[in-house]
């Protein structure tokens, strides 16, 4: 039998909430852990290894060191896979790109603002390739599990392209614009099973933007409805502040 | 046991975070004992100026995975108490829940997953799965219930969903409730009572170490206190939580990305040691019988018994649990829609034991309920400078021990307390112009 795949995971800035997310497979952890061997984990191991089959990576880009570690990771990992927002799209990190980043540190440490650099936040793919994503914020658990199956059955995951809206209608949920709500829903990537509006919540939009979003047809949507366009475009930035350079609402 | 020692742990395993320990001591004189945070910083600040109030929460939870549902809870209170939003007792009793819920995840996941290898002599909670399987199910038995409670009140345990200003997009089923309480009662129970077993086995692993400080916790008369209440210092008694910067005075250090705090000594504790010390007396007996067995007393002063004071906790929150159900139900589920009609604009402060310690939020909102400042003060970055003084009165406690066993003593007194770096390195302080 051929040997067990050697599985790391790093975590980059970010809650490390996705990690926490793996821990909690309470029903599949044992499961996974007989299909795979992990070798370094920092969260939850002291090992430390020289090369992995599979590298899952939290996290985005925002330091000197962060770029320093992560050519590391892929030149040690034969494939690398993206966990949840801050490592495929910038996520909330992104944020802090669009302000000055000089008003930014100094808000923070004041006068002693040059003790820690930083850099603008950027996705795990802006600085080495990315093979797979798991999308979310947190990572969405299902898809976690996809991805993870498919590799280790070595078969090629596939990423969902329609939006949100697909799902919640599946689920026949009371469309959250009639309810007076933004949602993000029209213009985001699929695979969560519509989980916050299944349970009232509007979209926030963490699973990043469809390939092709209408954001026209969405600001239609926002008129129609009396909703406030510049305030669905702030919401819009909370995940997305990288993947909506260069475009409007 | 020599005269010089040079101890340089980069990013410490088993904690949340990145943070690093550097020991130096030459010729017998401590030069340097110190917790390095070296967390990427965040600039949280950013995300949240100009916000709704609707985003506060959401934004807020995302500061860390694992306090996710602290950090919302807190920020809730404050957004209610800066807009004037008043809350229904059923959402109090249900935030309780999540709050009892997520502390004893919490405390569970850093007992048997964190702490419990240091004691067992292993690098991990993996080989355990070989070693002891009962032990490992029985941790991921309690850890999958108690995120259960996040699942069905909140939507979700990691960055939960459902709870926003003035209440709950959803409230659960009656039928639901009765399912979590109906698995307390038969599952956790009975694994709780058996964790308190196996821990008494492991206690005489935990090293004897003691240093009196300034204890920080909530506190209330009507309760063992969680999700809400007063401040309250074992030096200096109980102020109002609008008055936290009193307790908490942060100032930054060179070598930390989170901002360190003192009160009336150089350094103070938070977490569960530090609840348990202040407010020991309104636990159940379920909680008082486990300390009891696990020699936890009142007036503890050994950082490493923080674990303790955890699955102390789990068997308080796991019991507590089941009171605040059965309360649910004899009052009857009602369909509350959120109460979200500010009532005024203006500052607010919110604060919560998640189960690292104490945490402050606290916003100021513009006419249009957008934030124009915020702050938010981290139980992890309140406890750095105390980790500070304990390895200083440590490392030449145990200076004759060889360089091994002094990093591993190292190692196990800040896994102790249960770091949670992201948490501390979140930089949401923005500056209050007073």
């Amino acid at each position: 039998m051929a040997q067990k795949p050697r599985v790391a995971i790093f975590d980059f800035t970010g809650c490390e909430g996705c990690e926490l997310n793996q821990l909690n497979f309470e029903d599949q952890l044992l499961d996974i852990l007989a299909h795979v061997d992990i070798v370094e984990w920092r969260e939850a191991m002291d090992d430390r290894a020289e090369e992995y089959d599979i590298a899952f990576v939290e996290g985005s880009l925002s330091t000197p060191d962060c770029i320093k570690r992560i050519n590391e990771v892929r030149r040690k990992a034969k494939v690398l896979v993206a966990l949840g927002a801050c490592a495929v799209q910038g996520g909330i990190n992104g944020v802090k790109n669009t302000h000055p980043i000089e008003e930014v540190r100094e808000e923070v440490y004041g006068d002693d603002k040059y003790l820690f650099p930083t850099l603008p936040a950027l996705p795990i793919s802006a600085a080495v390739k990315v093979d797979y994503n798991v999308r979310g914020c947190p990572m969405t658990q299902i898809e976690f599990l996809k991805v993870f199956t498919a590799l280790v059955m070595g078969k090629e995951p596939i990423e969902p392209t329609q939006s949100v809206c697909v799902e919640c209608k599946l689920n026949e949920n009371e469309c959250v614009y009639s309810k007076g709500m933004i949602c993000l829903g029209p213009v985001t990537r699929a695979g969560c099973n519509a989980h916050c509006t299944n349970v009232g919540q509007y979209c926030t939009g963490c699973r990043g933007l469809v390939p092709e979003p209408n954001l026209a047809g969405m600001r239609e949507i926002l008129v129609e409805h009396g909703l406030s366009v510049d305030e669905a475009w702030k919401r819009l930035q909370l995940y997305n502040a990288n993947e909506l350079e260069g475009l409007s609402l | 046991m020599s005269m010089n020692l040079d101890i340089n742990v980069k990013h410490l395993t088993r904690v949340e975070g990145h943070g690093n320990i550097v020991v130096n001591m030459k010729e017998g004189v401590l030069e340097k004992a110190e917790l390095a945070i070296v967390e990427a910083p965040r600039y949280f600040e950013a995300m949240l100026k100009g916000r709704s109030f609707h985003e506060a929460a959401i934004i807020t939870s995302r500061i860390c995975g694992i306090c996710s549902l602290g950090h919302q809870m807190c920020s809730l209170q404050a957004t209610e108490a800066a807009l004037g939003l008043e809350i229904s007792k059923q959402t109090r009793l249900l935030r309780k829940l999540l709050t009892h819920g997520a502390t004893l995840q919490s405390n569970v996941l850093h007992a048997y997953f964190l702490a419990a290898p240091d004691l067992l002599g292993v690098g991990s909670v993996f080989p355990l799965v070989g070693s002891h399987p009962d032990v490992v199910l029985r941790a991921l038995r309690m850890k999958r219930l108690a995120n259960d409670i996040g699942d069905v009140v909140s939507g979700r345990a990691v960055h939960p969903i459902t709870p926003v200003p003035g209440g709950f997009t959803r409230i659960p089923t009656e039928k639901e409730l009765l399912g979590l309480k109906t698995k307390l009662v038969e599952e956790m129970v009975p694994d709780f009572l058996a964790t308190v077993e196996t821990l008494k086995a492991l206690a005489g692993a935990i090293p004897s170490f003691t240093r009196e400080t300034e204890f920080i916790s909530l506190r209330r008369d009507d309760e063992y206190a969680l999700y809400d209440g007063d401040i309250c210092s074992s030096d200096t008694g109980t102020i109002g939580i609008e008055e936290y910067r009193k307790m908490t005075n942060e100032f930054v250090v060179s070598h930390s990305t989170s901002k360190h705090c003192k009160a009336n000594r150089s350094s103070y504790m938070v977490g569960a040691l530090a609840r348990w010390n202040n407010n020991h007396d309104k636990l159940n007996d379920a909680a008082l019988n486990a300390a009891k067995e696990l020699g936890l007393e009142p007036g503890c002063c050994n950082p490493y018994m923080n674990t303790i004071a955890q699955v102390v906790e789990a068997g308080y929150c796991a019991l507590d649990s089941v009171a605040i159900i059965d309360e649910l139900l004899s009052d009857g589920l009602k369909n509350e829609k959120a109460n979200q009609e500010p009532t005024r604009f203006g500052t607010g402060v919110g604060s919560t034991e998640v189960p690292r310690g104490i945490l402050y939020h606290e916003y100021t909102y513009d006419r249009q309920a957008r934030i124009v400042k915020a702050n938010c003060i981290i139980p992890t970055g309140q406890n750095l400078a105390n980790i500070d003084d304990d390895m200083k009165k440590l490392v030449p406690e145990i200076i004759e021990e060889s360089k091994e066993d002094i990093t591993l003593k190292l190692e196990m007194l800040v896994r102790a307390y249960d770091p949670c770096i992201s948490c501390s390195v979140h930089m949401l302080d923005v500056d209050f112009v007073e």
